[in-house]
Formats: structure tokens, C-alpha cells, sequence
């Protein structure tokens, strides 16, 4: 693997070569000396065009428990600020010697376009360009239901997934979320409803592995996991993609009603932040089925996962 | 490849590995505090069947589960970025982790001495054994790093070209050890070399 870019380029083999590594990866972690010298001497520079929190973060902790350097370049107070392009930034990130770039970008395609202009030679590690994808997140998500779902049912661990029924409900049009977790459960052999308002769910929809609904109530007594997605109110400009938050609330919104709908099994899961209240009620976000904070975690240790396997082996000619 | 020749077939094998597991019983005067650590893959299977034998021998071994458990070396070795990436092991230890243990570390071929080397780095990172040693089916000689094993199953003496090769049961389908020559090159009839490879090294063996 030379770059992560989108949950599309996996195979089924290679997600699951990861999700393995992340397993043993999230195991190094339960122990009282988390830090590996497996990386030692690469240099990853986490480079954030937009503001994040978690990712950021995540890929910080990652990188260093594998004992990589960090360098953390966060668009403002940078040069970005003064005009300075991707290309450059890029070409100066590689002087610097970086080993592999992880990128956070408004522009969809970002990553994809510092991977393989020819600027440099590093790799890139995608962590959410524009609307397009976020594959770290779906691969994270993707791991924690698989845990989840072998926990209750057990099985060959390559199989868990297949044939497991994923509800992805919300703002679908602007979340790359919702994109790289269909691409992703679909190689893995998942079955994944979109449920959205038909305003909140991109053109071209139709020609993605999944199928969509507009009725919440109806999906939700027939799923294994409800993936609650963020309402992105600052991509939404003027707005005019539903009548009013209450209204929205009312018809998409995880509710303590509706999450008694769910099977006694289902897990509720958000990728964060959450808007209590819009998308997700407290009494949904606290529940003892919401893998909310257990994502986090599994986060770090996937993206460990993906730095080894980016970072760790021979350099690519 | 057609120049391979077996050193060691399955009874041998079994006989070497219940030497082994009296040996670290003598040395350790019973099975008090005794964890084996097998590196994957073969090593982990290896330290199952020593293991076994140990609780069949000593009446005071405690179950298998708190006697064995396994310790993947890929993420200390030092020759990642000589090769492609590799998959990850499991490491599992027995409940009572290893700290003030005597863990016997049991891997299937000690060669150049790096991957014993990652391990008792890897396994510094879990826990402070009292004593560390290291059990290995074949021993088959130069060494890169001061490494020396405590319990040998068989020296095997070898050129550097040569490539040994352990099969067993739980993973290949059957117990052998084989040795065969670089790559294509013509060996020498095989039946004369095969007397006489057991013989020089058995002598070393039992040590």
C-alpha cells in the first residue's frame, strides 16, 4: 500500500489485512507500555487544512505510539494563510524529509492530487478531503462494528461482516463519511441503507452499492448498527435543505423511541461531533449500545494500523 | 524444490521436544513461575507441545493456559524497512502476565540471533521475567548478534546459503525438518549427505 486515499482503492484482502493489524494493533494498547519503536526514524507530518479535532489527534497518537516524529501543520498561522499552494506546501513538507503526509482538505480530491501530481514522493494518508472521503473513519467504524458483532455471534473473523445490515441515517450529501462506509462495508461484504431527506442526499446516489430510504422507522427494527451522521450546517450555506431543525428532528432524528425500534443487538454509532439534540438525542449518545467513545479509540489503533502498513515496510522505488 | 532433505522426521521431533521440556523443568527445578512464549508462527505451536509435555510430567504444572502464550516480534524487528511489509502475529500472554516469571522464549530455527533479539525486546516492553532463556527446535549456527540458546533441540550444522526449513503438524500438515541448498544448485546425490547430516549433528545435541 502506497497511499490511502479512498476506501474504494481497498480490496476486500487488503481492509482486511488492516482491520487484522489493527486488532494487534488496538491489543499493544491495553498494555501498561503503549509505544513500539516500529517506526522509528520516519517522519509524519499531519498537514490540516480544516479544523478537526479527533483526527487530528488520533493520527497524532497513532504516529507516535509507533514512534514516528510528528510535525502537526494546521492551516492557520501557516503560510497557507499567506496564499502558499498545495504544491508548495507539499514541496516543502518533502525538503523537510517527511515520510508520509496526512491530509486534511475542504477540496474534494485534495489527496488524491498531492499523491499523484508528481510533486513529491511521499505518502499520503487521506483524512477527509471535501465531501468526498474520510477512509480512516470507515475503516474505524468498520472495526468496531466487526468486534462488536463477533463479540455476540463469533465466527471467522473475515466473515463477520457479510450479510450485516447498516442503517447510514442524515446528512449523506455532504458527509465523505457516509461515502467511504458504503464503499467500504460493500467490499466487506455488508448491507448498508442510506436514510436521508431526498435534499440530503447526493446526485448519482442511485449508482452506489446500497439502497436508500426516506422512512427511519420503517429500517430501524430490521438493523444490526444505525450510523448516525452529522447534520454539516456549515456546508450548508443559505440552508433550505429541510423546513427547520425541529422538523428534521422529528423524522431522522436517533430519539429514545426510535432506539427502542432497534433490535436488542444493534449498536448506535456516530463519527462526531455530535449535535445532541439534532441528529442524535443525549438519551441515544449515552446509551449503553452507542460505540461513540469506543470509536474513538478503535481510531487510534486503526490508523496505527495504517501507518504500518504505509510506513513500515521497504521504500517503494 | 526437488534438492530438499529431511534432517528430522515427526518421532524425532516429538522426542527432542520432550527432552526440551524436561530440560527447563531441571533447569528451573519444577514449574514454579514458568511461562513459555512461543514466537509466531511456528515457535507458538512449538511452546504448545513443550508445554503440554510439561504439565504431563510435572504433577504440580499448573493448567496449559497459565503456562504458555505467544509474543509476535514483528513490530521490534530491525529489518522492516528491508522488506515488504509484514502481517502481525498475535501476542498473548497467560493471565498472570510475566513480571518476576522465568519465561522460556521457544522459536522453531535459531539463525542470525535478530529475531531473539527483537523478543527480548518486545518482551521488555510487557513485563520484568526474572529470568529469561530460549528454547529452539534447531540451532543451525552463524550467529549475527552475542545470542546463545539454553535448550537445543538439534545443531545443525549448515552453510549460509543453505535454508532450513521447519514443518509441523498444526500448520504445514506434517512434522519435519528440512534442509535443502541454495536455489537450483545441484546438490551432491541426496542419500549420502542425509547420513551424514544427523550424525555430526547429534553429538551437540543433547549439550
Amino acid at each position: 500500500m502506497r497511499h490511502l486515499l479512498s476506501a474504494a482503492d481497498l480490496s476486500r484482502e487488503d481492509a482486511l489485512e488492516l482491520l487484522d493489524v489493527a486488532e494487534e494493533m488496538a491489543a499493544t494498547q491495553a498494555r501498561e507500555i503503549k509505544k513500539l519503536p516500529t517506526l522509528r526514524g520516519r517522519t509524519v507530518v499531519n498537514l490540516f487544512f480544516e479544523d478537526s479535532t479527533r483526527t487530528r489527534i488520533s493520527f497524532e497518537a497513532a504516529a507516535k505510539r509507533l514512534s514516528a516524529d510528528v510535525i502537526t501543520f494546521s492551516a492557520k498561522g501557516s503560510s497557507v494563510s499567506k496564499g502558499e499552494s498545495l504544491k508548495d506546501t507539499a514541496l516543502t513538507l518533502q525538503a523537510m524529509g517527511a515520510d508520509a503526509v496526512v491530509l486534511r482538505h475542504s477540496a474534494s480530491g485534495a489527496a488524491h492530487r498531492l499523491a499523484h501530481a508528481g510533486w513529491s514522493g511521499v505518502g499520503v494518508l487521506n483524512a477527509g478531503d471535501g465531501t468526498h472521503e474520510h477512509p480512516t473513519q470507515a475503516l474505524l467504524d468498520a472495526f468496531t462494528l466487526r468486534r462488536r458483532l463477533a463479540e455476540r455471534a463469533g465466527g471467522d473473523p473475515a466473515r463477520v461482516l457479510e450479510g450485516a445490515r447498516v442503517a447510514v441515517v442524515g446528512d449523506v450529501l455532504h458527509s465523505r463519511v457516509a461515502r467511504s462506509n458504503v464503499l467500504l462495508l460493500e467490499t466487506l461484504g455488508a448491507d448498508v441503507v442510506l436514510v436521508a431527506p431526498p435534499t440530503l442526499l447526493p446526485v448519482g446516489v442511485g449508482t452506489w452499492p446500497c439502497r436508500t430510504s426516506w422512512d427511519l422507522d420503517a429500517v430501524l427494527p430490521d438493523v444490526d448498527a444505525v450510523m448516525v451522521l452529522r447534520v454539516q450546517r456549515e456546508r450548508m450555506g443559505g440552508g433550505g435543505f429541510f423546513p427547520s431543525a425541529q422538523e428534521y428532528t422529528r423524522r431522522f432524528g436517533l430519539d429514545g423511541r426510535r432506539l427502542r425500534l432497534l433490535p436488542d443487538h444493534a449498536l448506535v454509532m456516530h463519527p462526531g461531533p455530535m449535535n445532541r439534540g439534532l441528529e442524535i438525542s443525549a438519551e441515544a449518545a449515552d446509551s449503553p449500545r452507542s460505540t461513540i467513545v469506543e470509536q474513538v479509540a478503535n481510531g487510534v489503533a486503526v490508523r496505527m494500523a495504517a501507518l504500518y502498513l504505509l510506513l513500515a515496510g521497504e521504500d517503494a522505488a | 524444490m526437488a534438492s530438499a532433505r529431511p534432517v528430522l522426521e515427526a518421532p524425532e521431533i516429538s522426542r527432542v521436544l520432550t527432552r526440551i521440556a524436561h530440560e527447563v523443568l531441571e533447569r528451573n527445578r519444577g514449574a514454579d513461575d514458568l511461562v513459555l512464549l512461543g514466537i509466531p508462527t511456528r515457535g507458538t505451536h512449538l511452546a504448545r507441545r513443550v508445554a503440554e509435555r510439561l504439565v504431563a510430567a510435572e504433577p504440580g504444572a499448573g493448567p496449559l493456559e497459565q503456562l504458555v502464550g505467544s509474543l509476535d516480534v514483528t513490530m521490534h524487528r530491525d529489518d522492516l524497512r528491508r522488506n515488504p511489509v509484514r502481517a502481525l502475529g498475535r501476542t498473548s500472554l497467560p493471565p498472570g502476565g510475566v513480571d518476576d516469571c522465568v519465561v522460556v522464549l521457544v522459536d522453531d530455527v535459531l539463525f542470525s540471533g535478530r529475531t531473539v533479539r527483537a523478543a527480548l525486546d518486545a518482551l521488555s516492553d510487557l513485563g520484568r521475567p526474572r529470568a529469561v532463556r530460549l528454547a529452539v527446535l534447531v540451532d543451525r549456527g552463524h550467529r549475527q548478534l552475542p545470542i546463545r540458546a539454553d535448550h537445543v533441540g538439534k545443531n545443525l550444522p549448515t552453510a549460509a546459503e543453505e535454508s532450513v526449513r521447519v514443518m509441523l503438524e498444526e500448520v504445514d500438515g506434517r512434522d519435519a525438518v528440512l534442509i535443502s541448498g541454495p536455489d537450483d544448485a545441484p546438490e551432491p546425490a541426496p542419500e549420502p549427505a542425509r547420513e551424514q547430516a544427523p550424525g555430526a549433528a547429534d553429538e551437540e545435541g543433547a549439550r
